[in-house]
C-alpha cells in the first residue's frame, strides 16, 4: 500500500513537473512556427507518404522564398516535422502524441488514410491541437471532434456517386464487392456502396460481399464466389498494391466484367504495379491530371518537374491542405508563444474559412469539419493515364 | 461443380507455396532440432533475389541484343540462379547466426532467428525503399477453361514445379550419399557426429536446400502475385511453419501434405464462411488436429527418432 502511495505520488510529481517544463518554456519558438506532417513514408502504402512529403517540401519551397510566413505584418521561419507513421493505426497515435506534446507543433497535418486518420483525429482532438487530414474519406475521422478537419469529400457521397455510375454506366443491377475488412477506408466505403446500392436497385441486389484481411495476397477464393455470383459489376475500395492483385486474379479467374475503384486507387504507382490489367477501368477521385488546367495544371507541371512523375491525388489534396492551414494561420492574424492559445485561435481561423479556392475544388467547412465539394469519375487510358471522364456535385 | 473444382484449383496453388516454405522448416528442425524463424525471410529474400536477376537478364538481352529466349526458358533459369544464390544466403544466415550458438538453449536460436528476419525486412526496406516493386511478365497467361473451371498457364506451372521441387528433394535426401548423413543426423543429433559424419557441413547443406525451396516458392510467389514488398514473408512464413508443426516435425511428406492441407482449408473456409473467419476456423482446425496428434501427421516425440 505504502508503496502504491510513493509511486503515485511520485508520477503526480514528475506529471506537474513536466506541465510545468511545458507551459514555462515555450523553448523560444516566437519566431519559428511548427507544422508536423504525419505521413506513411514505410509500409504498405509509401507512395503516398511520398506524395505527402514532396508536396509539403513544395510549399516550404515557396515559404522560404518569400521570406516566411507573414502574420499580422511579422515574419515567421516555417519547420516542417515529417514523421513516419509506417501506415499503422499505432504509429500514427504515437506520431501524433509525438509531434503535439514533445515537438509542440501549432497544426498537424495527416494521417492519410483512414486508418490512421479515425485514431490519431482522436488524439489530436483530446490535446486541442488543428488536425487536417488531406486524404481520409471516412466520416470517424472528423465527426464529433472540433479541432479535426480535412479537405476531401466523404464516403457517404462517394459510395452513391459510384453507385449511380456504375447503374449508368455499365446497366448494372447486380454488383458486388470486395473489401478489406480490417481497415477503416475500405470498410466504410464498402459499407456505404453497399447501401446505396440496395437503396437504388433493391434488397439482395449485391449479390456478392466479399472480404479479406491487410496483407492477404490470395483472393482467389473471394473471386471464385464473385464470379459464381453473376455480378455484373466489381467495386473494390483498395489501395493501389491490393487493386493490382485483385484485377489480375480476377482477370485470371475469368471475371470479365468491369471492376470499379475509388480514390484510393489515383497513385502513380497504380500503373507500374498493375500494367495492362487496370487500363480501361473506372474510378472516382478527387481531381483528375490528364487535362487539368489554370492553378491546377502549374502545380502539376512544377511537381512533374521537380520529382519525376504526375502528382497523385495525395500530392494534389496535400497542397491544398498547406495553403488552407496557411490561410489558417494567416486570418488567425497573431502568433503570442503560447502555443494553447495560438492552436486554439488557428482552429477557430480554420473553421472560418469560405470557399477556398483550391486545386481539387472550392471548399467550405461544414460543422463537423468536413468541405463540401465536387468528386471527378476518372478513366483510365490506354496510355495508362488517368483521364477526365465526368464531374459529379453534391446536390 | 464447376465452382467446388474452381476452388480446388485455387487450394493446390495456395497450397504449393505453403508446402514449399514448410519443408525448410521441417528439414532444419529434423537435422538440427531448432526452427529457423527467418525462413519466411528467406523466401522473401528469394522473389528479389528472382527479381533482380530477371531484370538483369532482361536487361542484358536487350542491351547485347541477344536473341531473346522463350519466356519459360528464362524463367526456368532465373529459378535456378535465384535458388542458387539464396541458397548462399542461407548458409550466411546458418554460419553467422546459428553455428555459434549450437550449444547455447534452445530459446537464444529461436531468438536469433527472430533477430535474422527482422535484419532482412530491415536491411531492405533501408537499401531498396519501400516503394514496392512489380516482378516482370516472363510469360504471357493464356487462360483455357475445362468444363466451367479456369486454369491459366501460369497456375499449372505453379503447381508443378512446387511438385517436381519436391519429388527431387524425395530422391536426394532418399538416394543420395548426403541425403543419408541428413538423415542419420535426424535420427541422432548427438551421437552421429562422432561417427564422422561432419555436423557443420550437413547443417550448411540443410540450410542450402530449405533456403534454395523457399527461392523456387518465392518466384512462384512472385508470378502469381507479381506485388514484392519487405514484410511479404511474415504472414506466409508463420503459416508454411504451421504446417510444419502438422506435418510431424521432421517429416519431408508431412510438411508437403500438410501445406496443401492448409492451402484447402483456407480455400474452403473462405468459399463456405465469411472470409474474415479464414485463419480463425484454419487455425482452430488445426489446434483439433494437434489435440489428436500432438506431434503432427507424421511426426514423433522428441525422444524417439525423428524422421526425415
Amino acid at each position: 500500500m505504502k508503496k502504491v502511495t510513493i509511486s503515485f505520488i511520485v508520477m503526480l510529481l514528475l506529471t506537474v513537473g513536466l506541465a510545468a517544463c511545458g507551459a514555462a518554456a515555450p523553448s523560444g519558438a516566437t519566431d519559428t512556427i511548427k507544422i508536423g506532417i504525419n505521413a506513411p513514408l514505410t509500409g504498405d502504402i509509401p507512395k503516398v507518404g511520398e506524395g505527402t512529403k514532396y508536396a509539403a517540401e513544395m510549399w516550404l519551397e515557396d515559404i522560404k522564398a518569400a521570406g516566411g510566413l507573414d502574420v499580422g505584418g511579422k515574419k515567421y521561419n516555417v519547420e516542417l516535422v515529417i514523421e513516419d507513421n509506417e501506415a499503422k493505426a499505432e504509429s500514427a497515435t504515437a506520431v501524433t502524441t509525438k509531434l503535439i506534446s514533445q515537438d509542440e507543433v501549432l497544426v498537424m497535418v495527416g494521417p492519410q488514410s483512414s486508418k490512421q486518420a479515425v485514431p490519431a483525429g482522436e488524439v489530436a482532438n483530446n490535446l486541442k491541437t488543428l488536425m487536417v487530414s488531406p486524404w481520409s474519406t471516412n466520416p470517424n475521422t472528423t465527426l464529433g471532434r472540433p479541432y479535426v478537419f480535412r479537405t476531401p469529400f466523404l464516403d457517404p457521397f462517394q459510395g452513391p456517386v459510384l453507385v449511380n455510375f456504375a447503374t449508368k454506366e455499365f446497366g448494372a443491377t447486380k454488383a458486388a464487392v470486395l473489401y478489406d475488412v480490417a481497415s477503416d477506408y475500405p470498410k466504410g466505403l464498402a459499407e456505404f456502396f453497399k447501401s446505396a446500392w440496395e437503396k437504388l436497385h433493391g434488397e439482395g441486389s449485391v449479390v456478392a460481399f466479399e472480404s479479406f484481411t491487410t496483407n492477404d495476397t490470395d483472393f482467389s477464393a473471394q473471386l471464385t464466389k464473385i464470379k459464381d455470383s453473376g455480378a455484373e459489376v466489381l467495386f473494390a475500395p483498395q489501395y493501389y498494391n491490393e487493386v493490382a492483385l485483385i484485377v489480375q486474379q480476377a482477370r485470371e479467374l475469368g471475371y470479365e466484367g468491369p471492376i470499379l475503384g475509388s480514390d484510393s486507387w489515383g497513385s502513380a504507382e497504380l500503373m507500374n504495379l498493375c500494367g495492362d490489367a487496370c487500363k480501361g477501368l473506372f474510378f472516382s477521385t478527387h481531381y483528375a491530371a490528364a487535362g487539368a488546367t489554370g492553378a491546377t495544371k502549374a502545380f502539376i507541371d512544377r511537381y512533374n518537374e521537380k520529382y519525376g512523375y504526375v502528382p497523385d491525388d495525395v500530392g494534389a489534396l496535400t497542397w491544398d491542405t498547406m495553403l488552407l492551414v496557411q490561410k489558417a494561420i494567416q486570418d488567425c492574424g497573431k502568433i503570442t508563444g503560447d502555443i494553447a492559445v495560438d492552436r486554439q485561435c488557428v482552429r477557430d481561423a480554420m473553421a472560418n474559412i469560405k470557399d477556398f479556392e483550391g486545386i481539387t475544388g472550392s471548399m467550405t467547412f461544414t460543422e463537423e469539419g468536413d468541405p463540401i465539394k465536387c468528386a471527378v469519375i476518372v478513366k483510365i487510358s490506354d496510355a495508362g493515364e488517368f483521364e477526365f471522364y465526368k464531374q459529379v456535385c453534391p446536390e | 461443380m464447376a465452382f467446388f473444382l474452381q476452388n480446388v484449383v485455387n487450394a493446390l496453388q495456395a497450397g504449393s507455396f505453403y508446402a514449399l516454405i514448410a519443408l525448410g522448416y521441417s528439414m532444419v528442425y529434423g537435422v538440427l532440432l531448432l526452427f529457423n524463424f527467418a525462413h519466411g525471410d528467406i523466401f522473401m529474400v528469394g522473389a528479389y533475389v528472382g527479381f533482380f536477376v530477371t531484370t538483369g537478364a532482361l536487361l542484358l538481352v536487350s542491351t547485347l541484343g541477344l536473341v531473346a529466349l522463350p519466356g519459360w526458358v528464362v524463367l526456368v533459369l532465373v529459378i535456378l540462379v535465384a535458388m542458387l544464390i539464396t541458397a548462399f544466403v542461407g548458409v550466411a544466415v546458418e554460419r553467422i547466426g546459428y553455428r555459434p550458438l549450437r550449444q547455447a538453449p534452445r530459446a537464444s536460436a529461436a531468438i536469433t532467428g527472430l533477430m535474422i528476419g527482422i535484419i532482412l525486412e530491415t536491411g531492405n526496406l533501408a537499401l531498396l525503399g519501400a516503394t514496392r516493386l512489380s516482378f516482370p511478365e516472363l510469360i504471357q497467361t493464356t487462360t483455357y477453361t475445362v468444363g466451367g473451371v479456369t486454369l491459366t498457364n501460369k497456375r499449372i506451372m505453379i503447381v508443378g514445379v512446387a511438385l517436381l521441387l519436391m519429388f527431387a528433394l524425395h530422391q536426394f535426401v532418399q538416394r543420395t550419399k548426403w541425403g543419408m548423413a541428413m538423415r542419420a543426423m535426424a535420427y541422432d543429433f548427438g551421437v552421429v557426429p562422432l561417427m564422422g559424419v561432419p555436423l557443420n557441413s550437413i547443417a550448411a547443406l540443410t540450410f542450402a536446400l530449405g533456403s534454395g525451396l523457399a527461392a523456387a516458392a518465392g518466384i512462384l510467389f512472385s508470378v502469381a502475385y507479381p506485388v514484392l514488398n519487405p514484410y511479404m514473408g511474415i504472414t506466409v512464413g508463420w503459416k508454411a511453419f504451421v504446417a510444419a508443426i502438422i506435418g510431424g516435425r521432421g517429416s519431408i511428406l508431412g510438411a508437403a501434405l500438410a501445406g496443401f492441407l492448409l492451402g484447402f482449408i483456407e480455400i474452403f473456409v473462405a468459399v463456405i464462411f465469411a472470409s474474415t473467419y479464414r485463419d480463425l476456423i484454419a487455425f482452430s482446425i488445426i489446434l483439433l488436429i494437434l489435440i489428436f496428434r500432438p506431434h503432427g501427421f507424421f511426426g514423433e516425440a522428441h525422444t524417439s527418432r525423428l524422421r526425415l
